[in-house]
């Protein structure tokens, strides 16, 4: 199939009176990678989790794989197995083991057997490479091991779409490398991507376009090199002035 | 042995122990009774006025005191000291109330059987699956050794069962019944649903805003009317009743509390798989916040507990009610103090036993995150 | 593509596949299903009635109650009608309530800080009041402080002097009171001017002391006025000086004000219990204050008396008011044991009519109205006080 995978049109959000997301305008090619960065407050996340229908837009039209985002739960339902998701608090869920954890879905939304989903569960945890944990309990892993185990809970479902919102911001330094050493290695298999996140290196490295957001709009995107390089808005230079390290 | 480099001081072989007047039970006394002057002064007071009244309440008690049911003997005494004779004289109808005498091993074997499984259900390590069922076994044991009716054991009338097990059968069955109403009202409040939510918090408040009496009132002259003509149920049925549709409301505060505790990533991350909101409920949202309510559910059956000692107002014969059967005795009905006393110690006893069991347990559950092999599999 | 900014198509009112949908055919079928349990219910209660010929309604209010009530604030004969016979039984929940309610904060707070004296005796003292009280239920605690009144205490030919002229029998507690004249009209209302120039005082002095630093004397001159005033009221109404004081006879106590033995064991078996759980609120609400705050209060250079009052207590304070006025309403609701040892308040009344009238019902109802007023009235002011006294967070 041609034609973008994510598709937002004039799409505008509020919170109550706060206007979140401003006329947002936005196309996703299949096995693109999108990082999207901005101020607290900006919007981005608020982008993301419409994507998904964790958050409802009031105007405009949003269209994942060719379903539109409507009222209608079988589309957000269809729309939810193509897309996963990674949370910035990871979100595992603690009473259950790891293994449970990631074939807790195959089992309740695709309804297979257990054997097979376990045995689908063993191959995504293999491939964030944290097999040797599956009997554990999430409380027993440290940060970088749960976002990792959340990584493969969303890619269980086999998406097509994988989101990241903020992955890193609550790891300790020295395990924000392996969540992002995973990450890297999803883009390298053809992942489409949209991740919202601090890390300006994995941006230059792997993103195809950078996406900068104020206040609910989208002010520039480009492609990472342009991005950094020559950042063509007053604010993005303000924003960028203080990431970046000197 | 590496010679000291000059001028360093030398290493001690071991850590020392404190100087001799920072330890001891001297240290203890000055720190904890004797710390500054007002401190030392409310000890010497407390102190004399322990040592006047301790001896004389251990004679009134103890010493002095009579145990035989001898009824000369207490009335001799002329309240200069117990009259324990009293207890020995009605402990049986205090305790079983007017059960047949002849029959009143089976509601002592009932309490016992009750009594033993909550200690086995007391510990994290038998919380499995089979113990759901084993519970609505044990109770149906319990209404069938008090009932009788089948297996050789003759019928006793609901009028009739008294005293201890009355107390514990109220408790246990007002519990497990408010639960799942409870759990109903809890998730309706937070529902999106506007009728849902009224509803719940309605009843919910109405119920909270009265006092239990009021709810016996009810059950003991209302429910008669609501029932359809011809259907009668029975005292014990509608105190149950009622005991239920009170506890519930408090149970769907507790059990509100633990879903308004679970972060709300866990419902997100649960819909963003794919799960349904009852897929949700069920798999993800209620375990964990029925687990972290559990110390709040064993206040909740400590509160029933106490509560159930209420039901003497409408006529019924639990623990209270028969020691007020058994002082309705005018040979015996002076020495009412030591009546109270005995049934305050089964209460006290009981009561604080669960109170120290719930710390505990709380304690325990705090580290589930960090031991999670000892809760169920 | 749609146009941008063009609403979206409704579906179908009642569709199952849309989130408001299935919302609006949940609530549909919860109202039907309450509905016909309500009708159900209703009923039941018009047939049972019927076959009981009970009549209903509110009309039995205004026949006369036929009954006695031991004691009250309120003037009240078995003649007057059923209404001003419930209106009695509130006016004593009440009576009881209120001073209930003092007396366990009074010894609740003195408890509550007990707990965390240094002192080990105290500490265990305090602690074994708590467990002892909070174990046992309340209705036992009742029962044996009613009995221990009416059989312990001795008759009212030979009463026990507390004090002079307050005498505690089995008829009760009695004590002096003034005969009521103007004098004591005018000391009243002295004391409620006085008190409203004390709180204006205070209020000046503090904007004085915040403008210039310097502390003008306003805590002492408010209470000069607070207690002047009265003073004063009192001589200008012509210094009553009568009291009308109880004297023994040879039957019993007579003269002066009474309370009775029902009145008393239930204010103390509820203050007591009561306060067993204001203690544990009190002490909850210290030890919730972080040490960390006390430290640095003290590293500021603060007083240890300058600590307490301004940085431990308010903090304190924001933790203990809510639960507190849980306890206070709890106190209220179960002065309806009161039914148990014959202290006419308004659930023993409303007993009374309904052995007599057979109206349960309407009866019920109306408990059950005032208790829910009550508590009401005590949300409401819990959620002004809340808003008024949140800590500010982002």
């Amino acid at each position: 199939m041609n034609g973008p995978i994510i598709e937002f049109a004039r799409v505008n959000k509020w919170f109550g009176k706060f206007h979140v997301l401003q006329d947002i305008d936005l196309a996703v090619g299949r096995g693109e990678r999108i990082v999207v960065c901005g101020p607290s407050g900006s919007g981005k996340s608020t982008l993301i989790r419409c994507i998904n229908r964790l958050e409802e837009h009031q105007e405009g039209r949003i269209v994942v794989d060719g379903v539109e985002l409507t009222e209608d739960l079988r589309s957000v339902e269809r729309v939810r197995r193509e897309v996963g998701m990674v949370f910035q608090q990871f979100n595992l869920f603690p009473h259950l083991r790891v293994l449970e954890n990631v074939a807790l879905a195959p089992i309740c939304v695709l309804k297979l057997p257990r054997k097979e989903a376990e045995a689908r569960a063993t191959q995504q945890l293999a491939r964030v490479r944290i097999g040797d944990q599956a009997k554990k309990y999430p409380g027993q892993l440290s940060g970088g091991q749960q976002q990792r185990v959340a990584i493969a809970r969303a890619l269980c479902l086999q998406p097509k779409i994988m989101l990241f919102d903020e992955p890193t911001s609550a790891l300790d330094p020295e395990m924000v490398k392996e969540v992002l050493d995973v990450m890297l290695e999803l883009a390298t298999q053809g992942m489409t991507m949209v991740v919202v996140t601090h890390e300006m290196g994995f941006a230059r490295s792997v993103a195809d376009r950078v996406l900068f957001m104020d206040q609910g709009r989208i002010v520039e995107q480009n492609p990472p090199a342009e991005f950094f390089a020559n950042p063509r808005n007053e604010r993005t230079r303000d924003f960028l002035a203080k990431v970046l390290p000197r | 042995m590496p010679l000291a480099a000059e001028g360093a001081t030398p290493a001690p072989d071991s850590p020392r122990a404190p100087p001799r007047c920072a330890r001891g039970p001297g240290a203890w006394l000055r720190a904890n009774l004797f710390a500054n002057v007002p401190s030392a002064v409310a000890t010497l007071l407390l102190a004399a006025a322990l040592v006047r009244v301790l001896p004389a309440a251990v004679r009134w008690l103890v010493t002095d005191a009579v145990y035989s049911p001898d009824y000369a003997a207490c009335r001799a005494l002329d309240y200069r000291a117990a009259c324990w004779g009293f207890v020995a004289q009605k402990y049986r109808l205090i305790l079983f109330g007017r059960y047949p005498y002849a029959d009143q091993w089976r509601p002592l074997a009932a309490t016992l059987l009750v009594v033993v499984a909550l200690l086995v259900t007391a510990h994290p390590r038998s919380w499995r699956r089979w113990l759901w069922p084993a519970w609505v076994v044990i109770l149906a044991v319990f209404l069938l050794l008090m009932g009788g009716g089948a297996f050789g054991l003759s019928r006793v009338e609901p009028g009739l069962w008294g005293g201890l097990p009355l107390t514990v059968l109220l408790t246990l069955v007002g519990m497990a019944a408010s639960i799942p109403i409870g759990i109903v009202l809890a998730v309706g409040r937070r529902s999106h649903l506007p009728l849902a939510r009224a509803a719940s918090a309605l009843y919910i408040e109405m119920v909270r805003g009265v006092p239990l009496i009021t709810v016996l009132f009810v059950a003991s002259f209302v429910f008669p009317l609501l029932l359809p003509m011809g259907l009668r149920l029975d005292v014990l049925t509608r105190v149950v009743l009622g005991i239920t549709f009170f506890q519930a409301a408090y149970m769907a505060e507790v059990v509100r509390g633990g879903l308004q505790a679970l972060p709300r990533g866990q419902y997100e991350a649960a819909i963003s798989v794919g799960l349904t909101w009852w897929q949700a409920q069920r798999k993800v949202i209620l375990p964990q916040a029925l687990t972290l309510v559990i110390p709040s559910f064993v206040n909740s059956l400590l509160s029933t507990f106490m509560d159930t000692s209420l039901v003497t107002v409408v006529s019924m014969y639990d623990l209270t009610g028969a020691l007020r059967l058994a002082l309705g005795d005018p040979q015996w009905r002076h020495f009412f103090l030591e009546g109270y006393l005995f049934i305050a110690a089964v209460y006290f006893t009981s009561c604080l036993a669960m109170s120290r069991y719930s710390a505990w347990l709380e304690h325990r559950l705090g580290s589930w995150a960090r031991r999670p092999e000892a809760l169920r599999a | 593509m749609g146009r941008a900014g063009e609403t979206r198509v409704r579906g179908p009112l009642f569709s199952w596949s849309t989130r408001s949908g299935r919302a609006r055919i949940a609530q549909a079928v919860l109202l039907a299903a309450l509905f016909a349990a309500g009708a159900w219910l209703w009923n039941n209660t018009r047939a049972n009635l019927a076959a009981r010929q009970i009549h209903s309604g509110f009309g039995f209010l205004r026949e006369p109650a036929g009954f006695a009530i031991g004691e009250g604030l309120v003037p009240y004969s078995p003649t007057d009608s059923y209404l001003w016979a419930f209106a009695a039984g509130v006016g004593n929940t009440l009576r009881v309530a209120a001073c209930g309610i003092a007396l366990a904060t009074f010894l609740g707070i003195i408890v509550g800080v007990g707990r965390l004296s240094r002192n080990a005796l105290v500490r265990w003292l305090c602690t074994g009041y708590v467990e002892v009280l909070r174990n046992v239920p309340l209705i036992v605690q009742l029962f044996a402080w009613y009995l221990a009144a009416t059989e312990i205490l001795p008759e009212a030919a030979s009463p026990v002097e507390l004090a002079p002229h307050v005498y505690l029998s089995k008829e009760g507690l009695q004590f002096p009171t003034p005969v009521w004249a103007r004098g004591w009209g005018f000391a009243l209302a002295g004391l409620g001017l006085g008190i409203l120039c004390a709180l204006a005082l205070s209020r000046w002095a503090r904007g004085r002391r915040e403008r210039t630093g310097r502390r003008p004397r306003g805590l002492w001159l408010g209470l000069l006025a607070a207690a002047a005033l009265p003073i004063a009221g009192w001589v200008a109404g012509g210094a009553p000086r009568a009291l009308d004081v109880p004297e023994v006879t040879a039957f019993n106590v007579s003269g002066g004000t009474g309370v009775t033995p029902e009145f008393l064991a239930l204010l103390i078996g509820l203050a007591t219990f009561t306060s067993a759980y204001i203690a544990e609120i009190v002490r909850s609400g210290i030890l919730a204050v972080p040490h960390g705050q006390t430290e640095a209060a003290e590293a500021l250079g603060l007083s240890r008396h300058q600590v307490l009052r301004l940085v431990v207590f308010p903090q304190a304070l924001r933790v203990i008011i809510p639960p507190l006025t849980s306890q206070f309403l709890n106190l209220t609701k179960n002065s309806s044991l009161a039914v148990a040892i014959g202290f006419p308040d308004l659930v023993s009344i409303a007993n009374t009519a309904i052995n007599q009238n057979g109206q349960a019902l309407e009866c019920i109802v109306l408990i059950m109205s005032v208790y829910l007023t009550i508590n009401l009235a005590t949300a409401l002011a819990m959620g002004v006080y809340n808003r008024r006294a949140a800590l500010v967070e982002r």
